[in-house]
């Protein structure tokens, strides 16, 4: 199953939630904000989105800035 | 006790922290206690799956106010997008407004500023504005509901100083919510001189980060703002054209004082 993961195409194996996915990338989930197909979703809803062919993901968090 | 009170919170330091270009975030929590923040800005940026590396905010103490922002923003849409996921992150509702397509001096638009200023204070967002110091901008970013206005000194990152004095004074002067100098300040002499020119506040960020001692230079910063405020708060005299003697010029030694 091919995703857009931070505008890289990635495959994964199995379908996915997206905390699962997140603890697959060694992210903590605390430390990361989630945009799902271009809305920003809960943390209390990750564990209900599972990944699908095509979906597209932005995974960020804060880094140092002016 | 001399309070800020600011987006909704009530601080005593007016020295705000950026904290980008730091050679490592790990110097952070000693620029942090060395200089007294309580405000500090971050980013949002992609997390780089391949390059995994401490999380910044691990580094921040848990007292301190985090002041996200929307850099990387070219359009008012982009930087209420990135106000949004800031939010979303759980890290409170302040956010620092920052619309930039110049990629030369990093000017900001302060158009496309109003207009993101305009959707976040209405969302509830502490927002504050980094501009260009402009009278009427500045009074449309208060009218739209901005918590303060932050005018730069000169282009971020240049350490030219107060470039804009003149134009900051009359904003000073004029708007009614607090004026944070933003960007270019490259001096403790500069951060005293802001404060001293009735600043609320002053945002610092390269001059701290790439100075050899970056810790040293935070409490130096925090020094010369405490100082700046203190002497603006003790009213400076008026500036003279002319001498005025310091001493009693009492005629002792002659009879006609020449």
């Amino acid at each position: 199953m091919k995703v857009k993961i931070n505008g890289k195409i990635a495959e994964l194996d199995a379908s996915l939630s997206l905390l699962e996915l997140l603890e697959v990338k060694g992210i903590k989930p605390g430390q990361a904000v989630i945009q799902y197909n271009g809305d920003i979703i809960d943390r209390d809803s990750w564990t209900d989105i599972v990944l699908k062919e095509n979906d597209e993901l932005e995974i960020l968090r804060f880094v140092g800035g002016g | 006790m001399d309070v800020l009170r600011i987006g909704g919170k009530e601080i005593t330091s007016r020295l705000f922290l950026g904290t980008g270009k730091f050679s490592s975030d790990s110097l952070l929590p000693g620029v942090i206690r060395a200089s007294g923040v309580q405000v500090v800005t971050v980013a949002l940026r992609r997390v780089d799956f391949d390059n995994p590396q401490e999380y910044m905010l691990n580094y921040i103490d848990r007292e301190c106010i985090l002041m996200p922002n929307t850099s990387g923003a070219r359009t008012a849409d982009e930087a209420v997008r990135i106000a949004r996921i800031a939010r979303a992150a759980g890290c409170g509702n302040w956010v620092k407004i920052e619309v930039i397509k110049d990629n030369k001096y990093l000017l900001p638009d302060n158009y496309e500023t109003l207009k993101a200023t305009e959707t976040l204070a209405k969302e509830g967002f502490a927002v504050f504005p980094y501009m260009s110091p402009d009278l009427m901008a500045a009074r449309q970013m208060r009218d739209a509901g901005a918590a303060a206005v932050m005018p730069l000194g000169s282009p971020i990152g240049s350490n030219r100083g107060l470039k804009t004095k003149e134009l900051i004074r009359i904003l000073i002067d004029e708007i009614d919510i607090p004026i944070i100098v933003d960007a270019g300040i490259g001096r403790p002499s500069e951060a005293a001189e802001a404060m001293e020119m009735g600043a609320a506040a002053v945002l610092v960020n390269t001059a701290i980060a790439v100075a050899e001692d970056p810790v040293a230079m935070a409490e130096a910063f925090g020094l010369a703002v405490r100082a700046g405020r203190k002497a603006f708060l003790a009213g400076p005299g008026a500036v003279k054209e002319y001498a005025e003697a310091s001493s009693p010029l009492t005629g002792f030694l002659r009879d006609t004082e020449q």
